[in-house]
């Protein structure tokens, strides 16, 4: 005869509750442990997808995952010369924050290496790739734009041809694809006043050297466009991903641009350890000191409760006692209320998150290792829980029974 | 000649020491034969329940010796046996509650008695019935304590008490809560399941309308024994 489903049958209101307490904490701890996963699934997303076997970067810093990293675009046809090199892509990322149909619109833009690279490895959910040079983007699904959508970013529009599902930043902002060179645009875009005031700074400072007074011409040339300006340098990309030739030798490869002394060169793997090391890991910390915390949490309220019905069955207890119930039968009862209580609070935390988790803002990576891991703790807890209850229960004289 | 139902001789209880020192029990010694329904009468702090708890095993005497079944089971405050083991096995229990289990039905209530002495479930649960048929509220096997009046959980109470064919069964003022003519069941109950079932039954009680039931009845006083002649008329002490 179990015992414990017995008392749980006769104080199921108490049981029902309290295990829906311990059941929205633990899917809490499930979800914190969701939240931390997919905040690096959502980092490695685009490292991942992109599909390079070396980024090539600024020299000295580590990339534009962890710090701004800028270099010259025609560094993509150095890269190209070496040998082993298959295919290399201009990288632009950044991230921007417009208003649009008057609300706010944060959104990662991300160039692609026109015409080479068109966006055929991003995952579309609907619509298409890229077709021509300017004035297409792709967007997430997150970001609430529909296709056909005009958006305007900096002095252009820009029209919605394809969507991606689940494709967003370390910082949870959907991803947008672009040309690299509407991505410059985007980035460098600035108010027309500001072009004026700065070619007007330019006329002024050549007006102040000897050249600029004897050479009106370069008065002219020095007040117009920035791209006609041979001096000025082209806008700068963010990395350059390489891709190998099939059985290149990719240590030999890195050797070779290693050697340049004006940019680093990591692997793939290197690119998501740099995202991982950095925000990430605070997150990882941050989130799992929560989880540390709402689990005691979840021990101490199923150990209390576990305590308070084992109270309230003190004279239950010592009658079992009395007519000889072993110490096996008192304290398993206590131990597999506890583990029940348990048990039905980390399904209940697993049905509810099933609802909830596609709702929340950021994703939720619930990994199956993870709900074996949280199983686990949830046993362990629920046997410290009962310790206190067996404690008391085995403290009972049989005589209790006979105390009015 | 079979043993004894229960044998106690020169039991002393003694709580606390030097000048908080209580004589609780000075001098007791009864001896019960199986099939044999005793009575035992006295003023509150008499002893009585001292007594009979030192009998259940449950609260060892200073000094003297318990014996059930002729087996030697408590010299002084050192238990001989494993008291638990032994409790289940040969002893049945009363009391002036019911002190059913709330969350186990009348049926359930007498077979844990059974499965906790090592029972089989489905035997248990049939001789569990058995009993609450003999002890007439078979009809009721399958409600919870609450649902129960007065008598029939006093009823359900005994069936446990019997479960497993105990040699002596202990009844600490069974029909205290109980109507006189409840009460009287009860008590006759207990004079049957003594007679049919030779157990020996010791009863804690004040109830004087009933007393004719009992084969013999003893009065304590001051932490002692005495029997009552059987000639002497029941009455009210």
């Amino acid at each position: 005869m179990n015992l414990a489903v017995r008392d749980i049958r006769h104080n199921s209101g108490r049981f029902v509750f309290t295990t829906l307490g311990i059941g929205l904490l633990l899917m809490i701890v499930m979800g914190m442990g969701g939240i931390y996963r997919g905040l690096i699934y959502e980092a490695t997303l685009l490292v991942d997808r992109v599909g390079a076997d070396l980024w090539v970067v600024q020299g000295g810093t580590r990339g534009p995952f962890a710090e701004v990293s800028r270099i010259s675009a025609s560094l993509e046809d150095r890269v190209r010369a070496v040998p082993g090199v298959a295919n290399a892509r201009r990288f632009v990322s950044h991230t921007i924050q417009r208003v649009h149909q008057g609300r706010p619109l944060r959104m990662v833009v991300q160039g692609l290496s026109w015409p080479e690279d068109r966006g055929g490895w991003i995952p579309l959910v609907a619509g298409r790739a890229l077709r021509q040079a300017h004035y297409e983007m792709i967007a997430d699904l997150s970001l609430h734009l529909p296709l056909g959508e005009k958006v305007r970013l900096g002095k252009d529009v820009y029209e919605v041809v394809g969507h991606t599902r689940g494709m967003v930043g370390t910082s949870g902002d959907g991803l947008t694809f672009f040309t690299v060179s509407d991505a410059l645009a985007i980035q460098s875009d600035v108010p027309g006043e500001a072009v004026r005031l700065e070619r007007a700074a330019r006329r002024a400072r050549l007006e102040d050297i000897e050249i600029g007074r004897l050479q009106p011409l370069l008065l002219d040339r020095a007040a117009g466009p920035s791209g006609s300006i041979p001096a000025l340098s082209k806008p700068q990309v963010s990395a350059v991903l390489v891709t190998l030739q099939p059985g290149a030798d990719a240590a030999a490869v890195r050797a070779t641009l290693s050697n340049w002394p004006d940019i680093s060169v990591f692997s793939t793997q290197e690119q998501k350890d740099l995202l991982l090391s950095g925000m990430v890991d605070k997150a990882k910390r941050q989130l799992g000191l929560f989880r540390v915390l709402l689990i005691i949490i979840s021990t101490i309220i199923i150990a209390l409760i576990i305590y308070t019905l084992t109270l309230d069955k003190i004279r239950d207890i010592a009658l079992l006692k009395l007519i000889g119930a072993r110490n096996g039968v008192i304290g398993g009862l206590i131990l597999q209320q506890s583990l029940l209580m348990g048990a039905f609070g980390y399904a209940l935390a697993w049905v509810i998150g099933q609802f909830t988790f596609p709702h929340f803002p950021r994703l939720v990576v619930v990994e199956r290792s993870d709900l074996m891991s949280l199983g686990f703790i949830v046993l362990v807890i629920s046997t410290l829980a009962s310790l206190l209850g067996i404690w008391k229960a085995l403290r009972v004289e049989p005589n209790t029974v006979l105390s009015a | 000649m079979s043993a004894p139902a229960v044998e106690v001789q020169h039991l002393r209880k003694v709580y606390g020491s030097g000048h908080t020192e209580v004589v609780a029990i000075r001098d007791a010694s009864l001896t019960i034969a199986r099939g044999e329904i005793v009575g035992m009468l006295g003023p509150s702090g008499s002893g009585k329940s001292t007594i009979l708890t030192a009998m259940a095993l449950i609260n060892p005497p200073t000094s003297g010796q318990v014996m059930i079944g002729g087996a030697a089971v408590l010299d002084g405050p050192k238990a001989l046996v494993d008291l638990r083991a032994f409790r289940r096995q040969h002893l049945g229990f009363v009391f002036q509650k019911a002190n059913l289990i709330p969350f186990l039905t009348a049926l359930e209530n007498v077979q844990i008695a059974l499965e906790v002495n090592d029972t089989a479930p489905k035997a248990a649960r049939a001789r569990a019935m058995e009993l609450l048929d003999y002890l007439g509220v078979g009809e009721r096997a399958g409600n919870l304590p609450v649902a129960l009046s007065g008598g029939e959980q006093q009823r359900v109470a005994v069936a446990r008490a019997l479960a497993n064919n105990p040699s002596l069964i202990l009844a600490d003022e069974p029909t205290a809560a109980l109507d006189s003519q409840r009460g009287r069941q009860v008590m006759e109950l207990f004079a049957k399941v003594a007679h049919e079932r030779n157990a020996g039954v010791l009863v804690v009680t004040h109830d004087h309308r009933t007393l004719d039931v009992f084969d013999r009845i003893v009065d304590v006083e001051d932490g002692m024994i005495h029997e009552r002649p059987p000639s002497q008329p029941v009455q009210s002490s």
